[in-house]
């Protein structure tokens, strides 16, 4: 066990690496750097001056020194600006001129993320906070969606082919069909707008950033929570439906184990290993209907900074919220693998 | 003139798309006849939710193509009418001349355009990317999927923990970084292409190469005709006069993509492909022990052989399954893109830009925003039953 912990985590960190590097080369390429050359400086800068902004600010040196000052190994680049100031990663955005010329690192091994372009602020705070909004979100959408997607796919499963069964899968193919930029507008559209006039929710969840209330925080985590319910529903009812075909709820039948009991004690914790790793691995996927939720109720949180950062090109920022994804996706198929294990007693590893 | 009521609205839809139901009718009519001769197509036509997945399908496609033709829109999906912006509807169109059709059904959206010829000229936006861009996503992940699964090792290894490496990004960034003007400046997306668009070629010769091997002479011209035709689709597609790799002389060059097709097109096949290579990758992995491959193991058949003629048929049942969903999510996809405006020019009618055009008056006029978020709706459901139906009729055999 300790073995494969350890491999998964060395692929872990290898995935990580790469992915980041990709990143970084894509937002390196020539014309998003002169991009930001123009953002930083001004929209009529001439080629020549972009090139001498770039060359003065390093970021014309080859992208794997550049990556490694971003990593902290190397050490950060010495920007001399036209003023007589010398400038680099490590003034943590208060240019003071009063950088050395001593090496010094500072990048995220030292835990260091950087500086936003956009937002003129620390890449590391404005994750935090927004990473925690985020988690606001989630949390809700989990409580919303883990609970009804088991009891749809129990019920479903159950009594496979029975009218039940028909009508849960079919609103659960339905869900499945519909990505949350269509069920969004949908829902704002009854329940919120002004021409059905229903109005029982707000259109917008800017105001649930603050203090969520069922009113202005229900619209946005059913949205999120419906496109994934589906998938999830028909993975616990695929499951249940197996288990209930068992030899051994058979016996318990025959036995004379009454058919509520045969559900609940029986065939239930066989029936929900699938699922597990279901919901666990339907959380990365979950991050894209985040992004999309976030702009369509105008709810800052993470998909909206990743939304900001790379419509900007704001290379740090970019990053930072690119190796957060990246070890969510990571740690929930670890968690998911793990727990498959634990679950499951017939896999020893 | 008055404004139409709801139920002469719908009314004068059904006539619009009169031509749908007539091909809609003939279409199902034929296969509902000879669907005993039609394997598992004709199979279908036993299980409803199948049934209704494939009229929803049918119904979609014969929309986009005459669409494409003129036939259903009511309007210039681009014209801007003074007067018309945001109106309800059933409005009668303002200044309409004879030739005009009279009333913009679903309304004008915030630019003054008829939303319901916007939807219908949509449709061909999906169907004209998403199925092509699935078939080649396969090519893909068949062509490394089979020998993946058939050899193992290294080079299993390597390619899984590439396509691992795809999946861990979440698809919005990898298509905020892909998808954007500045990056098709850089040609990146031609020289993805290049890559890409090279697995059908080399499907389609390996195929033929490992059936023929023992007749050369068939081998040689089939091959031959292919490589040619198809070699010359490829360098059409992927060498541009204006663009990154202007390879082929212009009287050779068949037909320039627009680089922000191109674009959407690369992005959604690279983003679907390691997902069909895992699934290739098990279904050889669960069917190279058996007989049948050991059998012609034992005949000294050739390895790619094995994979192409023996296991990959005795894998199509869950890939035809997957390929209708796939096709739905690559629907999703292109919605996603156009939401944010990614990738496809701004006055483009697909659906996923014009949800997102109206979205921002959504609270006041949700008329222009919702066609065509019911329509793609009802585009991915169709395909997620018709997915469901051809798996109950697989499995039954």
């Amino acid at each position: 066990m300790l073995i494969f912990l350890l491999r998964r985590f060395a692929v872990m960190i290898l995935t990580a690496l790469c992915l980041t590097y990709i990143v970084f080369v894509l937002t390196n390429l020539e014309p998003n750097l002169e991009k930001l050359a123009k953002f930083q400086g001004s929209q009529r800068m001439t080629d020549v001056e972009v090139t001498a902004f770039l060359e003065r600010n390093g970021y014309s040196r080859p992208d794997y020194i550049k990556y490694a000052e971003w990593l902290g190994l190397a050490p950060s680049f010495q920007a001399t600006q036209p003023d007589g100031r010398i400038t680099s990663r490590c003034d943590k955005g208060n240019p003071d001129g009063k950088a050395t010329k001593e090496a010094q690192y500072c990048g995220i091994l030292q835990g260091y993320w950087g500086q936003s372009t956009v937002f003129k602020q620390d890449v590391a705070s404005i994750i935090s906070i927004r990473l925690g909004l985020t988690g606001k979100l989630m949390f809700f959408v989990t409580l919303l969606m883990v609970p009804s997607a088991l009891i749809i796919g129990i019920l479903a499963g159950m009594r496979e082919g029975s009218r039940t069964d028909r009508s849960l899968s079919s609103v659960s193919i339905l869900s499945t069909a519909t990505p949350e930029y269509v069920s969004g507008v949908i829902f704002i559209t009854v329940f919120a707008s002004s021409v059905v006039g229903l109005k029982w929710f707000k259109g917008t969840a800017t105001s649930a950033m603050d203090t969520a209330t069922f009113e202005n925080f229900f619209l946005p985590v059913l949205t999120v929570a419906l496109y994934a319910m589906g998938y999830i529903a028909r993975m616990t009812r695929a499951s249940m439906a197996e288990v209930m075909t068992a030899q051994y709820i058979r016996t318990a039948r025959l036995k004379g184990v009454s058919f509520r009991n045969v559900v609940l004690k029986h065939a239930l914790r066989n029936a929900l290993i699938a699922p597990f790793t279901v919901i666990m691995l339907q959380f990365p996927w979950l991050l894209n209907g985040v992004v999309i939720t976030e702009t369509l109720f105008n709810y800052k949180g993470f998909g909206w900074v990743l939304v900001q950062a790379a419509g900007n090109n704001d290379i740090e920022l970019l990053l930072g919220v690119s190796v957060i994804s990246v070890v969510v996706v990571l740690v929930t198929q670890l968690i998911s693998d793990i727990g498959y294990v634990y679950l499951n007693p017939r896999i020893r590893l | 003139m008055e404004a139409l009521s709801g139920l002469e609205i719908a009314l004068r839809m059904m006539i619009q798309f009169v031509p749908v139901w007539i091909a809609l009718a003939i279409a199902l009519g034929l296969s509902w006849h000879y669907k005993r001769r039609l394997g598992l197509y004709g199979k279908l036509f036993d299980s409803g939710i199948g049934v209704i997945g494939l009229s929803i399908v049918f119904f979609w496609i014969f929309t986009a193509v005459f669409g494409l033709f003129d036939l259903i829109v009511t309007h210039d999906a681009l014209k801007q009418v003074s007067g018309m912006k945001n109106k309800v509807p059933g409005t009668p169109l303002r200044g309409a001349t004879e030739a005009d059709y009279g009333y913009y059904l679903l309304g004008g959206d915030n630019l003054a355009r008829d939303v319901f010829s916007r939807m219908i000229k949509g449709s061909w936006e999906v169907v004209k990317i998403a199925p092509l861009a699935t078939i080649f996503a396969f090519m893909v992940g068949i062509v490394l999927g089979l020998p993946a699964g058939y050899y193992g090792g290294k080079f299993d290894t390597v390619l899984s923990f590439l396509a691992n490496l795809i999946l861990a990004f979440p698809v919005i960034l990898l298509f905020y970084l892909l998808v954007t003007p500045e990056i098709v400046e850089t040609g990146l997306p031609s020289y993805m292409a290049v890559v890409l668009f090279l697995f059908p070629i080399i499907f389609v010769v390996v195929l033929l190469n490992s059936r023929f091997h023992t007749q050369p002479s068939k081998r040689n011209v089939m091959v031959a005709i292919t490589i040619v035709s198809m070699g010359w689709l490829y360098l059409s597609l992927v060498s541009d006069q204006s663009g990154a790799l202007p390879i082929l002389p212009s009287w050779l060059d068949g037909f320039d993509v627009p680089g922000g097709i191109l674009v959407v097109f690369v992005s959604v096949v690279f983003v679907n492909a390691p997902t069909v290579f895992r699934i290739v990758r098990g279904q050889t992995l669960d069917l190279k022990s058996r007989d049948y491959v050991a059998a012609a193991q034992t005949r000294g058949e050739r390895p790619w052989y094995i994979m192409l003629w023996e296991i990959l048929p005795n894998a199509r049942g869950p890939l035809i399954v997957d390929f209708c969903l796939r096709i739905g999510y690559t629907t999703i996809l292109l919605g996603t893109l156009g939401f944010f405006g990614l990738g496809l020019p701004p006055e483009s009618p697909d659906w996923g830009s014009t949800i997102n055009d109206g979205r921002k008056l959504l609270s006041i006029y949700p008329h222009p925003a919702l066609p065509p978020a019911i329509a793609l709706l009802s585009l991915v459901l169709g395909l997620n039953l018709l997915a469901d139906g051809l798996r109950e009729e697989s499995l039954k055999d």
